[in-house]
């Protein structure tokens, strides 16, 4: 029997705006995955849960603009901690110019204001072999 | 296999993350994982914590673990939460509430589960992900049900102590005279005791409580507690009535006996498992099965019936 796709989802930092993530939340729910959603954490905490859970994807919802900081720190602390493989998500408000850095420090997908539910859901379905 | 069990005893927390996810995922090897933990397991203490939706669960797991952690024990949590029955996804927000300021030595370890179709307010492999814990050297493991209404009791199957977690609201002395959870509770918490009515309710549970153990001449008389667990009032007071509960197991074996009869139950429901697997295994490689539908269907013969005729070589046995 296989595990629903599993899927860690913080705010990013001392980020507010909720409305997002748990909209997101609730779809990838009702897509058949399990969320576990941690609220607002820190680079640290973040990968900690990932670790614990087992997590296959990480999303991370920012609108205040500590994506390239804290989210590339994320990245980076879950290589080191064994955890490359898992795929990570960024979704927010998040100036079109930063996106391809994002990628190149190993972000797997950049999702902006007006991502159709779609196409995030179908994102997270491709990009894990489960 | 055998590095990622090494590690795993050896207390890294990915590989027992790992462990865990093999058992979920009923992988071929998760038979293999559960042999080589189970020598190591039954060290730890179990607790469970249990009650309706939106009672203070996971905020109350939150208060206890810093209290376990400040007495010198790792802590092992498995929280879980419900499936949707039209996805079979979940949403699990047990996490948010840990927000304990950790020290460094402090060693926590917490997984959330979904309930997927188990009903009992446990999830299929939560026993099984509670031995992993204890096996990989966690002191004490609480599990946290999905939030229950009066017959979601697997978690007294499963756990040594069960605390079950009211609030002010949760009902007046004809709900406490019910049945169901308010049977299986070794300890007793009403959350959010700062709003009105919380006495009245731990007066009728405590009355009811002594009635039932000096009629029955019990030797565990299950404390009621008034707790707000937000505003940590009442969390030490509770914490030692769990550990007396903890101590009164170690008495007069009342562990052995309480986890000799969960084990009994647990042996049975895998016997069950196992034999209706190969039943119907064979049902399905001949045309009996279809054969006795059908005779049920044109009222030849009645269900039960079919059911003896099937079991009929079971009992061969």
């Amino acid at each position: 029997m296989a595990r629903p796709i599993k899927v860690v989802m913080a705010k990013l930092g001392l980020d507010i705006h909720w409305r997002g993530v748990y909209l997101v939340s609730q779809f990838l729910r009702d897509a058949g995955m399990d969320v576990v959603y941690i609220g607002n954490k820190f680079p640290e905490q973040i990968v900690e849960a990932a670790m614990q859970e087992d997590a296959d994807v990480v999303g991370m919802s920012t609108l205040g603009g500590n994506h390239l900081t804290l989210g590339l720190k994320t990245v980076d602390l879950l290589g080191k901690s064994d955890m490359a493989g898992v795929k990570v998500f960024m979704g927010g408000v998040i100036p079109p110019k930063h996106i391809p850095q994002l990628l190149d420090g190993g972000v797997h997908k950049v999702y902006g204001p007006d991502t159709p539910m779609e196409t995030i859901i179908n994102g997270i379905k491709d990009s894990v072999s489960v | 296999m055998d590095e990622l069990l090494e590690k795993a005893f050896g207390g890294d927390t990915l590989s027992i993350a790992r462990l865990i996810s093999k058992v979920e995922r009923r992988d071929p090897e998760s038979h293999e994982v559960m042999r080589r933990i189970y020598p190591r397991a039954g060290k730890a203490y179990y607790l469970g914590i249990t009650g309706p939706p939106g009672a203070g669960k996971s905020t109350l797991v939150d208060r206890l673990t810093r209290k376990f952690c400040e007495d010198g024990f790792s802590v092992g949590i498995i929280a879980v939460d419900p499936s949707s029955p039209f996805s079979g996804g979940a949403l699990l927000g047990d996490r948010i509430r840990m927000n304990i300021k950790r020290k460094p030595e402090w060693d926590i370890f917490f997984r959330s589960m979904s309930a997927g179709k188990i009903v009992g307010g446990l999830s299929e492999t939560t026993k099984e992900a509670a031995r992993i814990l204890d096996a990989c050297g966690k002191d004490v493991i609480i599990v946290e049900t999905v939030g229950v209404g009066q017959s979601e009791l697997d978690i007294a199957g499963a756990t040594d102590t069960v605390l079950v977690v009211l609030v002010p609201e949760s009902g007046d002395s004809v709900q406490i005279m019910k049945a169901g959870l308010m049977e299986i509770a070794d300890v007793f918490a009403v959350n959010k005791s700062d709003r009105s009515g919380a006495e009245t309710i731990a007066e009728s549970i405590g009355t009811m409580l002594e009635r039932r153990s000096t009629f029955y001449k019990t030797k565990w008389v299950p404390r009621v507690f008034l707790v707000a667990a937000m505003r940590n009032w009442g969390i030490n007071e509770l914490y030692e009535g769990i550990r007396k509960h903890r101590t009164h197991l170690q008495n007069d074996s009342h562990l052995e006996n309480r986890r000799k009869t969960q084990l009994k139950v647990e042996l049975r429901r895998l016997v069950e498992k196992e034999i209706v697997r190969l039943v119907w295994q064979r049902l399905n490689e001949t045309e009996l099965g279809d054969q006795l539908v059908n005779d049920i269907w044109e009222h030849r013969l009645d269900p039960e019936s079919a059911a003896l005729e099937i079991t009929a070589g079971v009992k061969m046995v």
